[in-house]
């Protein structure tokens, strides 16, 4: 829980519960056989059912039920043996029937949990429906349908299964939230269920907003905050509402219930909609449509085949290679990394150096390798071969991270990459000794001063008369050797 | 008419060569261009796609192919039901030039069976009507006496066959719209169990009410078209999964040991035309004297259904032709502004009639009236179920008159929406309930000699056994 101090001293906390949109990632949408796929050209994935036709019916996607399953296993949710959806109505050019398909007060998931930090956050439902079309307003003010001359409407996302996730107003603060939707959306990406990317849209947040002083247990008059396209928006939007609520409510004023947009670029929330302007929906039951009843066979089928979620998985890393939780996390957080990390070390790597060189030098590749790239196609036995090179004295730590970042760039096995660069680690005494020797030899004032100066002075000569000892070795000194024979021959 | 073939014996001859389908067109071709113009039954007549499907049926026997069970049959087709490239209206302005993209399910069985589309058939616009007048391109007239309505909403379809256009029509029943234009032109009509038969291009008006069914002359014809349609379609959820019985295997055998009951509520109630009630008397003795057990049966809810069908199906309505916008398809009224837009081309596009109904389905699912309307008209709809299932208990099938009154005079009810609304209160019950229900003719009244059709209910999936019942009732009236 984090405290929000006003001006005047009085602490405050956010109540807030989130919506998520998660676009679900099947093949086809959800009542008719289009493709479900980002990014193709306008109006190219559609048929009489998405655009609405008249005489055109829907028809739920069995694999809709199935994820939503996923879903429901991996939030704890209740999923009752039958659902049903119902339309909600309300004219808009860019919604073919003009009214939503959407489950509304009997959800396919119902009252589950998601544990964020070491608290269970509550979620009250998941409900599915059809997302819209996509607007783009032309010739207006700022790409809004007011001022404009008018409007390009795609039908590509028209009937996209949505899952919409509403937790209960549990969260606290704005970093509270965005630790919720980071666990909600690293899940149904492990669950396979999403791509969960916020910048396609694929994951949408609303977050309902209202503060109390700290203390009292009643609920605030709420703002729902639309427009969140990242973790950061989210944050940031929230902790400006915040603001927002209690200067009005410190200045006497009170909270008006309303949408609220976020405008990213200038960092402020701003009036959309009053309740008294919202929508009568008039919901009624699809008749369309027959209520989803998930088989038996379906529900054992998703238990069955559900995978590790991320929560367990973090654990597992933590003990089984004795990393940190941040450490965990940064396993979880790209593609294929913690997968990575765990098939080198079932070929021998040791664990804790294959998680910490997947987490460093693998990821360092990958930011190299640009945006989205994922460690799913590297070869797990480079990292085996160069912990066993490093380990053997063959390179050092230092090299062993060059030869090991060559080789994830294709130029070879590691082996080969040492001989070719003649990258060698020099681990002969003698000739270690020689050369210490010869700096000592070449550098007699700073050895003079070793020998008279205090600690701190110590500590700087020897340094450099490591380096030049390093410099003398072309970096292929083994590090530990070297810092022996200076200990063994400083006078 | 009188000389008009079966659809049975138009395809049998077909199929084996005896008659050729180009022939059997032209002479329904030649029907229509003598009366069409009385009549109006068609919104468009398929002349030139008939012929070439006329004559792809004839090659396709003389190279030995079967073109199936109604080959060469001329069909007409509700102006509801999509037809690929071919002007779908639904009598209104607002769709007025739309050609969809796609055939109806039904549309494709037809024509994989072998039938000809002869065209697209006049109703009251989007459904919603019992006499064809809220047409918004002409009424259609009854061809049995001009100045009287065929009945509604499907009133093209029975008028195209009680007039000789097709032996064969296509028509949907919403809340009697098959039934009720049946009985009024004299021709039989079939609302068959609500999932049987696809909805899957056929253009919505109440969606849990809605269901395509066939318009024959004979009960034999109607069985044939219906078994053609019928059938699951993976395209509509509401489709029933399960393998349907055969409608002609057990046709003709008669209706001894049968127990029907003549509902109470249905045919004793005022506002009954005696002459129609006289008729379900005498078919009822029709068939006591064929074996069957005749009592009178209370269904005591179905007095309510007339009320609980005019708020969930437009409440459904609402909903449904909330599309109609002028973004996509069809008519686009004027306006620099996407709302301005949008009413103005609802405003334009659809009749009185329409606006009144989305107006009170509308008014029906708002905040805070949900509960009372639709809300209670769904406990309703709960309780005539339950209700008939308790007289199913007792009899196999129920009997009733389809239509209170035999067709009447243009304009004599164009004034009074409620005094129309009843014309359909005796078909109503069967949709709200799901179930299925056959309107045959059984003799003519004594002043106008116009038709009058008697009902037979029968509850879900005993649409073998009613079609079994209108066959034994056909037969008994020769006799």
């Amino acid at each position: 829980m984090s405290v929000i101090t006003s001006a005047n001293g009085t602490q405050w906390e956010i109540v807030s519960g989130l919506e998520v949109h998660c676009e679900l990632a099947t093949n086809t949408k959800i009542f008719c056989s289009c493709a479900n796929r980002f990014g193709d050209e306008p109006n190219t994935n559609v048929c009489p059912v998405c655009l609405g036709l008249p005489g055109s019916l829907p028809v739920l996607n069995e694999k809709v039920v199935e994820y939503s399953l996923r879903v429901g296993e991996a939030f704890h949710f209740t999923v009752p043996a039958s659902s049903i959806f119902h339309r909600k109505n309300y004219f808009y050019p860019d919604m073919p029937k003009n009214f939503q398909t959407t489950q509304y007060d009997e959800p396919i998931c119902a009252d589950g949990w998601l544990e964020v930090d070491g608290t269970r956050i509550g979620i009250t439902r998941a409900h599915l429906e059809e997302d819209t079309g996509k607007s783009t307003h032309m010739g207006g003010d700022g790409g809004r349908i007011h001022g404009a001359s008018h409007s390009l409407v795609d039908y590509n996302r028209a009937g996209v299964p949505l899952l919409e996730i509403v937790s209960e107003p549990d969260i606290r603060s704005a970093e509270q939230a965005a630790a919720y939707v980071d666990e909600l959306r690293s899940t149904l990406k492990a669950i396979g269920v999403s791509d969960v990317k916020m910048e396609e849209g694929s994951l949408r947040v609303d977050a309902n907003v209202s503060v109390r002083p700290v203390g009292t247990d009643g609920f605030g008059t709420r703002c729902e905050i639309k427009n969140l396209n990242s973790l950061k928006s989210l944050r940031d939007a929230m902790d400006f509402e915040a603001m927002r609520q209690i200067e009005i409510l410190e200045d006497g004023g009170s909270i008006k219930q309303e949408t609220r947009l976020w405008n990213e670029n200038e960092g402020y929330t701003a009036s959309m909609r009053s309740k008294e302007e919202a929508y009568d929906y008039r919901y009624f039951p699809e008749p369309d449509l027959v209520p989803v009843a998930p088989s038996d066979e379906l529900r054992a089928h998703v238990r069955a085949t559900m995978p590790e979620l991320p929560a367990a998985r973090r654990d597992r890393l933590k003990a089984e290679l004795g990393i940190s939780e941040q450490d965990a996390r940064t396993l979880l957080s790209t593609d294929g990394l913690a997968d990575y990390a765990e098939a080198a070390v079932a070929l021998g790597a040791p664990p804790r150096d294959a998680a910490l060189w997947s987490t460093q030098d693998v990821s360092a590749h990958l930011n190299l390798v640009g945006r989205g790239a994922d460690a799913s196609g590297l070869d797990p036995s480079l990292l085996v071969e160069i912990l066993q090179l490093v380990a053997d004295g063959t390179v050092s730590r230092n090299q062993g991270k060059e030869v090991f970042a060559a080789a994830l760039a294709g130029e070879g096995r590691p082996g080969e990459i040492v001989v070719a660069r003649g990258i060698a680690q020099v681990s002969d005494t003698g000739a270690l000794a020689a050369v210490v020797d010869e700096v000592f030899a070449a550098n007699a004032d700073a050895v003079a001063q070793w020998q008279a100066g205090d600690d701190k002075m110590r500590k700087k000569k020897r340094g450099f008369l490591m380096g030049e000892a390093m410099k003398a070795l072309k970096g292929q000194g083994n590090p530990q050797l070297l810092n022996q024979l200076l200990d063994e021959r400083l006078p | 008419m009188s000389d008009s073939q079966s659809a049975f014996t138009i395809a049998n001859d077909v199929r084996s060569g005896r008659q050729r389908a180009r022939d059997i067109l032209e002479q329904h071709l030649e029907r229509i261009d003598a009366r069409e113009a009385d009549v109006h039954a068609f919104n468009l007549v398929l002349r030139d796609e008939a012929r070439a499907n006329a004559d792809a049926i004839d090659a396709a026997v003389a190279a030995g192919d079967d073109p199936g069970a109604l080959a060469g049959v001329p069909i007409a087709l509700k102006d509801n039901l999509c037809t690929r490239g071919i002007d779908t209206t639904c009598s209104s302005k607002i769709l007025q030039g739309w050609k969809p993209p796609y055939n109806a399910t039904v549309v494709d069985r037809v024509h994989a069976a072998g039938a000809i589309a002869l065209g697209k058939t006049n109703l009251d616009e989007f459904a919603m009507g019992s006499s064809t007048e809220n047409s918004a391109f002409g009424a259609t007239r009854n061809p049995v006496d001009l100045s009287r309505v065929p009945g509604g909403s499907s009133g093209g379809s029975a008028a195209a066959v009680a007039a000789g256009f097709a032996p064969l029509a296509l028509g949907s029943d919403t809340g009697g719209s098959i039934r009720q234009p049946a009985a009024l032109c004299g021709v039989v009509g079939m609302k068959p169990t609500y999932g049987t038969v696809s909805r899957y291009g056929l253009v919505a008006f109440a969606s849990s009410l809605d269901q395509v069914g066939p318009f024959a002359r004979d009960v034999r014809d109607a069985a044939l078209l219906l078994e053609t349609i019928w059938g699951h379609d993976p395209m509509d959820s509401t489709s029933i999964a399960s393998p349907l019985p055969s409608l002609l295997d057990g046709i003709d055998k008669g209706v001894a040991g049968l127990r029907v009951g003549i509902v109470e509520e249905l045919t004793d109630v005022e506002g009954i035309d005696p002459e129609v009630r006289a008729a379900v008397g005498k078919a009822a003795a029709a068939l006591e004297a064929g074996g069957a057990t005749v009592d009178r049966v209370s269904v005591p809810s179905t007095m309510y259904g007339l009320d609980a069908y005019y708020l969930i199906a437009p409440a459904e309505a609402s909903s449904n032709l909330a599309r109609y916008d002028g973004v996509r398809y069809g008519l686009r009224g004027a306006g620099d502004d996407i709302s301005v837009m949008n009413a103005n081309t609802r405003n334009d596009g659809f009749g009185s009639e329409v606006k009144r109904r989305i107006m009170l389905g509308t008014y029906a699912l708002s905040a805070g009236y949900y509960d009372a309307y639709y809300g209670q008209a769904q406990r309703v709809r709960t309780l005539i179920v339950r209700d008939f299932a308790r007289a199913y208990e007792h009899f196999d099938v129920l009997l009733s008159p389809t239509s209170p009154t035999i067709a009447f005079e243009f304009g004599s009810k164009t004034t009074d929406p409620l005094a129309m609304y009843l014309s359909d209160v005796c078909t109503i019950p069967t949709n709200l309930a799901g179930h299925c229900a056959i309107s045959v003719p059984y003799g003519n009244d004594s002043v106008h000699q116009m038709p009058i059709g008697v009902q037979i209910l029968g509850r879900e999936l005993a649409d073998a056994l009613i079609f079994r019942v209108a066959r034994a009732l056909e037969l008994s009236r020769g006799a």
